[in-house]
């Protein structure tokens, strides 16, 4: 009974570790792909447009709505302390420094990211990676490495776009609805707002969640059992994955950029 | 093909905005517009006692940001708060007897070191090193100074 | 037919299609190593398992070249894992597979992808990509492996089209074909580049007797037109061996019988017959193995409380 849960346990952390080991050569085959992507610059056009430009409506009603909600929970904190001229802060650093990247990630991780499994998975399932294969075109520089840099690409665009609207969502409800004054919501915004620090660490941010999300996504599709449940399977296991992903990294990447 | 054509166009627009949203930021919610790091040039200033001066505390002069607060270190040998500012390199003209100061912005706000010109023909330059400077008021003292001077009075 | 397939009659006016049946070329090539014409593909002492199950265990096959070979058996038997190991997309535990005197499995990346443009591969499900039409599809192997001027790139695309005639879908996307049709597309652009080999998996699986027709007497067309060589892996008995030169059949991981289709029909043993034949019962069984029937119906009995 022991034994047998303990070779289960032994099976799950060997299968693991196994997954890990073909994530990380496909990663390595897919950056391989760069220098024959760099003469087909419309592929990656292609999937600047899949991943980036159909993913700008969810972000950036997301972004607005997000930052309106910040700034009118954060002013009825910050009145209780007569400090409501620091909304502005308050709203522009939690998008800038956190919202803006985790949240546009697990956006284009359900968005994006989901239909990039489903994609690949699919074209596994119909043997098109196969039949790429026997015409002597490498499906992973082909298929997945524009699609990976594309992610990496659309990523910190993104994610900049849901910062900027949340701040305007917020400014708007702040100072257009709850009247704090107009001067003192920018000027405090951007006398504590670091360019280096808090700007450049976002995008770091988001550049590592891009390249997590999709490598994630690609990788669930490239490995799916090639069956319709296996393919389902895998949509859902790449969500879940690039989520928990994306928060376990930003709880590292905090600590290193915030905490020292 | 007119799709490639439309997928092109709406990919530029992308990141333009994209871009537009970064430039957002970094001018308009963050200080990037109020001076950039690394230019300027560099002095240092010997206090007693620093506070809670934090490194990137803005150093004004009039209630102007002319800089900020690079480095904070400690001098073993005269028990010094050693603090190494940063001041744009537009405000090339502080007399070399400036004297600074470490106020409190509002009553619990945050610290930063204000600089008063003194009237010396002469003037700063990139390692000098300020001379005249005056500690932070810690409010633990000011307190048991002022409990230590009404008691004076009261035994008057 | 010749009416039906303008494109490949246009190739080959100077050859009359040959007699659909035996060829000559597979009696010549039966020797094997010792005769003068070496064969297109030598797989010897091929053995291949996936986890603990054994797919080959021992295969030994030549394919000869300007031959339609066909691979038959049951399925499960691991015939198209057989074309991927030829094609080098998997790898054997042991033996060789040689194409064109190259051992597929010790080539470079490189040396195996140049080796795989001479290579062409009609998948069962046609394998169309998705998101290119009709003709970018066909078009796709050309675009990737000939740098040709965009004028001569279309007019092959088309002859092409034309030979499986489907030059008027050539704007159509894969999704609005029939499976037929599909395969049609996908047999064109496995051809596309005029190779020496061209591998068939299961062609004739889930068509129509119409398309049937159809892609049968291509498929032969195809071989005997471009001059290349054709491995047909099927388990359709006697489409693939009114076309096939020479027949293998495989069962259980080993070659249960070989020869010419009339050697092949002749065949004596019981495994070859059941196959050939389709008896639902002989050496391989109806039933999955299982304990026997009364043993278990009356074990699910016992639970019941009575």
């Amino acid at each position: 009974m022991l034994t047998e849960a303990l070779a289960r346990l032994g099976r799950s952390g060997i299968g693991a570790i196994a997954g890990l080991g073909r994530a990380s050569l496909l990663l390595v085959a897919m950056l391989g792909g760069l220098r024959e992507l760099a003469p087909r610059p419309r592929l990656l056009l292609a999937q600047v447009y899949n991943i980036g430009v159909l993913s700008v409506l969810i972000i950036a009603v997301s972004g607005l709505f997000v930052g309106m909600v910040l700034s009118l929970q954060g002013y009825y904190v910050l009145a209780q302390f007569g400090a409501s001229e620091s909304l502005g802060i308050m709203v522009a650093a939690s998008l800038v420094r956190e919202l803006g990247p985790v949240v546009a990630a697990l956006l284009v991780a359900g968005r994006a990211g989901s239909a990039l499994t489903a994609e690949i998975g699919l074209m596994k399932a119909t043997e098109q990676l196969s039949a790429l294969e026997m015409m002597a075109v490498d499906p992973v520089r082909r298929i997945l490495t524009p699609r990976f840099f594309g992610g990496f690409l659309a990523m910190p665009l993104l994610a900049a776009m849901f910062s900027a609207l949340g701040v305007l969502g917020g400014w708007f409800v702040g100072v257009g609805l709850l009247g704090v004054d107009d001067g003192a919501f920018w000027s405090q915004m951007q006398a504590k707002l670091d360019f280096r620090e808090d700007v450049v660490n976002g995008v770091i941010k988001s550049l590592v969640f891009g390249v997590v999300v999709t490598w994630i996504a690609l990788f669930q599709g490239y490995d799916a059992t090639p069956t319709s449940a296996g393919v389902s399977r895998a949509t859902t296991r790449s969500v879940v994955h690039a989520a928990l992903a994306v928060l376990g990294l930003d709880f590292i990447l905090t600590a290193l950029m915030f905490g020292g | 093909m007119g799709t490639t054509r439309t997928m092109e166009i709406l990919v530029g627009a992308f990141m333009a905005a994209g871009f537009v949203a970064l430039f957002f930021l970094s001018m308009r919610v963050s200080n990037l517009s109020a001076g950039g790091d690394g230019n300027g040039y560099a002095l240092t200033a010997r206090f007693d006692n620093i506070g809670s001066l934090k490194v990137r505390a803005p150093v004004s002069m009039a209630g102007v940001r002319l800089g900020r607060v690079e480095a904070i270190g400690f001098d073993q040998d005269a028990y010094q708060a050693v603090v190494t500012m940063r001041i744009d390199a537009a405000y090339d003209r502080l007399p070399t007897d400036t004297f600074a100061n470490i106020y409190t912005a509002g009553l619990l706000g945050e610290q930063y070191v204000g600089l008063d010109p003194g009237g010396s023909p002469d003037y700063l330059h990139d390692g000098d090193q300020i001379e005249h400077t005056q500690s932070a008021l810690v409010l633990e003292q000011m307190v048991g100074q002022f409990l230590f001077s009404k008691a004076q009075e009261g035994s008057q | 037919m010749g009416k039906g397939l303008p494109g490949v009659a246009a190739v080959t006016e100077h050859t009359a299609p040959p007699p659909i049946g035996i060829n000559a070329n597979a009696g010549e090539c039966k020797g094997g190593a010792m005769s003068p014409t070496m064969p297109l593909v030598r797989i010897r002492g091929l053995r291949f398992a996936r986890g603990d199950k054994v797919i080959f265990d021992g295969v030994d096959i030549d394919i000869c070249r300007g031959a339609v070979t066909a691979i038959m058996g049951p399925s499960g038997t691991g015939k198209t894992t057989l074309l991927k190991l030829i094609s080098g997309q998997l790898r054997p535990q042991a033996g060789t597979v040689e194409v064109d005197g190259a051992d597929v499995h010790r080539l470079s990346r490189r040396d195996l992808y140049a080796l795989r443009t001479r290579m062409g591969m009609l998948f069962q499900s046609g394998a169309l990509l998705g998101d290119l039409s009709v003709f970018d599809n066909v078009a796709f192997p050309l675009r990737e492996h000939a740098r040709l001027p965009k004028s001569l790139l279309r007019r092959l695309v088309l002859l092409k089209l034309e030979a499986v005639g489907l030059r008027g879908a050539a704007a159509l996307m894969p999704s609005q074909l029939s499976g037929g049709m599909a395969r049609r597309v996908a047999l064109a652009r496995a051809v596309a580049l005029d190779p020496m080999m061209v591998m068939y998996d299961e062609p004739f699986t889930g068509q129509d007797p119409i398309s049937m027709g159809v892609l049968v007497s291509l498929v032969r067309h195809l071989n005997d037109a471009g001059g290349s060589s054709s491995i047909i892996v099927s388990h359709d008995v006697p489409e693939t061996l009114s076309i096939a030169d020479y027949v293998y059949v495989i069962a259980g991981g080993r070659v249960i019988c070989q020869g010419t289709p009339t050697e092949v029909t002749a065949d004596g043993s019981p495994r070859a017959r059941q196959f050939l034949d389709g008896q639902p019962d002989g050496p391989v069984h109806f039933h999955h193995p299982a304990a026997p029937l009364a043993d278990e119906l009356l074990a699910t009995g016992d639970k019941r409380p009575c």
